[in-house]
């Protein structure tokens, strides 16, 4: 428990040091977003206008420190500001919207690819040299080879262009309207079909490979002759004792792929004109979005953070001797 | 005599590697009765432990037994498919793994490796198999909590004694100790030992003992088979192979082993390194380091030789009738 404990006041410190870099970072740049918003509408608007954007932004012109702690009182309300894109739209309410499909794809292509390389990793080293062995591991590291975003534009282009299997972009039709029921979550599916597809693709060699070459140090074992000595039934020698053991360091590779996760499927959606966080960073970067792009900067940090904590917490379920250390 | 528990034949296990195959065991054979102990002892890479895994049939993927028959209770065991393997492994062969550290799976509970096997045998009540697994614990000397715990948490000496009852759990007719107390101090090595022997007297399964330690074993065991190079070099009662060794490297050995009673001042090494398998001396094995080697011992493998009722040895000189200078 007090590991547990120790472990959430080192993520808290990383938070709080997150939260401070995102507030400096923007304010150590040359202007500031409000005249750059200025500068765009290219004199459409009068001098008041730019006083009363910087009040907006909160750019007024008290001490650095002051402005500092009005920043994270408005963080912690979750106020993070006026998104100049989407003006005047706030920036946690275009983040909420673009977070909801970036944990859809990110997420959903991270578990898939994860799982699927992890089982077909303990079945080639299990079946060593077995077809699985021989074919996968080089098939998928060659995949791997390429960006995924590269694959992402190559699959876009064969089945979704040429072919017309797939919709060419958007998280759904624009003639269906969202709701629960079976066209729009099929249509949901049918949009998310090539970018998750392509990441699993390109990101699957490495956790087949890492669980196939752990696996086969862990079938070497004491432990796992024994417990093939002792007649269990191959299931349970696999699973229980080998896998079980072999995947300890595959789950601590998961918790750091989360952190590209939020980021990483940046490209992908960029491809797909997928709205998701990418997407929506993209757009700040372009606009000068200063709000936009702490905003996302900071809910990518804070969700790594977060995840990496879970991850925490599934290790000391899964490994027994973290938790005597740990307490 | 009663009829052999186990018995060894000509068993060849050869290992392939890159540069071809490496013969670890060479024309092995052994026969052990129920209820015996019998020591097994020889340098590190004398194919001891491989003999272990391949009676079990569990030798880790590059090995390969190559010839020989090995049969147990009547029953050939090199021609079981794996599901008749599976039926007699640890409910008549049980084995304690070399090594305790690495023995026990770090991620379940001891309890629950105790269970699985109870489970795997037979359909059991989980009160019942949960009583069996408190009752082997007891025998072993181990208090009730050892069944919650995880191997990180025991001392050597424990890891072992779970070693030792989990080898237990179905009955046996035969337990395989394989270097049961390497890396364990003295004390605990003996304790664990007399433990054994104990419940050996009073179930009455057969031992095969491996061990490095040649005293010990002779101490423990009822014969004794001295293993060089992969192949047997003698074997005997333990009283036969202490009292009158026939082989020049089990007079060597004993001669290394400081005894309690005996001149401290004829300790001595026995010179040169174990040979290598890959490639092995021609004749016999050991005559690079025999201090008595003749012409014979370079061209030809020795045979076993008769030297005593039930005392062998593979050596030209234990026809006549002392080979070495003792």
């Amino acid at each position: 428990m007090l590991y547990l404990l120790k472990r959430l006041g080192f993520y808290l410190i990383a938070a709080f040091a997150a939260l401070t870099l995102n507030f400096f970072l923007p304010r150590l740049m040359p202007g500031d977003p409000a005249t750059a918003l200025f500068a765009r509408f290219r004199g459409r608007l009068g001098p008041e206008a730019l006083e009363a954007l910087r009040e907006t932004f909160g750019l007024t012109e008290g001490p650095l420190i002051t402005q500092y702690f009005t920043y994270l009182a408005h963080v912690f309300r979750g106020d993070l500001g006026i998104s100049i894109a989407y003006f005047p739209a706030p920036v946690s309410e275009v983040i909420g919207n673009g977070l909801v499909w970036t944990v859809f794809i990110a997420g959903s292509s991270l578990v898939l690819s994860f799982a699927l390389g992890t089982l077909l990793g303990i079945a080639a080293a299990w079946w060593r040299r077995g077809w699985i062995d021989t074919w996968l591991p080089a098939t998928f590291t060659l995949l791997g080879a390429f960006p995924y975003f590269w694959l992402a534009m190559v699959a876009l282009y064969l089945l979704g262009f040429t072919l017309g299997w797939f919709p060419l972009g958007h998280a759904y039709g624009d003639d269906i309207s969202p709701g629960w029921n079976a066209t729009f979550i099929g249509d949901l599916f049918r949009h998310a079909a090539l970018p998750i597809g392509t990441v699993v693709l390109g990101t699957m060699g490495g956790w087949l490979l890492s669980m196939r070459n752990t696996m086969i140090g862990v079938l070497g074992s004491d432990f796992v002759n024994l417990a093939r000595a002792k007649g269990l039934s191959p299931a349970r020698v696999v699973l229980r004792y080998a896998a079980r053991n072999a995947l300890l360091p595959s789950v601590t590779g998961f918790g750091m792929a989360l952190g590209f996760v939020l980021g990483g499927s940046l490209l992908t959606e960029v491809v797909f004109s997928y709205p998701g966080q990418g997407y929506l960073f993209v757009q700040a970067v372009r606009n000068q979005d200063y709000p936009l792009m702490q905003g996302v900067f900071l809910v990518i940090t804070l969700a790594v953070l977060a995840a990496n904590w879970c991850v925490d917490l599934l290790y000391l379920w899964l490994d027994p001797r973290t938790r005597d250390t740990a307490s | 005599m009663s009829r052999p528990l186990l018995e060894v034949r000509n068993l060849r296990v050869e290992y392939a590697t890159a540069s071809g195959l490496v013969r670890a065991i060479d024309d092995v054979s052994l026969t052990l009765h129920p209820g015996e102990i019998l020591g097994i002892a020889g340098e590190s890479g004398s194919g001891k432990s491989t003999l272990a895994q391949a009676i079990l049939r569990v030798l880790p993927p590059p090995a390969i037994i190559t010839g020989g028959a090995v049969e147990f209770e009547g029953r050939d065991l090199l021609g079981l498919d794996e599901s008749e393997l599976r039926a007699l492994r640890w409910s008549r062969i049980s084995m304690v793994f070399q090594g305790a550290m690495d023995a026990l799976n770090p991620v379940i509970t001891v309890g629950e490796q105790i269970l699985d096997t109870l489970r795997a045998h037979a359909r059991m009540e989980p009160t019942v198999a949960r009583n069996r697994a408190l009752e082997l614990l007891r025998m072993v000397g181990l208090p009730n909590d050892c069944l919650s715990s995880h191997a990180h948490q025991l001392s050597g000496g424990m890891r072992q004694r779970v070693g030792i009852a989990l080898a237990l759990a179905l009955h046996p007719a035969l337990v395989i100790l394989d270097e049961p107390t390497t890396a364990l101090d003295v004390i605990v090595e003996r304790e664990i030992l007399e433990g054994v022997r104990a419940l050996q007297q009073k179930l009455g399964f057969a031992v095969l003992f491996i061990t490095h330690d040649l005293a010990r074993m002779l101490e423990v065991s009822d014969r004794v088979a001295i293993f060089y190079g992969g192949r047997v070099a003698e074997v005997g009662t333990a009283d036969q192979v202490r009292r009158s060794p026939a082989h020049p490297y089990t007079q060597g050995l004993l001669r290394a082993f400081p005894s309690l009673h005996g001149d401290p001042g004829r300790l001595a090494s026995i010179p040169g390194a174990p040979p290598t398998l890959r490639n092995p001396p021609p004749g016999c094995r050991f005559h690079p380091r025999c201090p008595v080697a003749v012409e014979a011992c370079r061209i030809s493998a020795p045979p076993m030789i008769e030297v005593a009722p039930s005392h062998r040895a593979a050596c030209h000189l234990a026809a006549s009738e002392s080979p070495g200078d003792r």
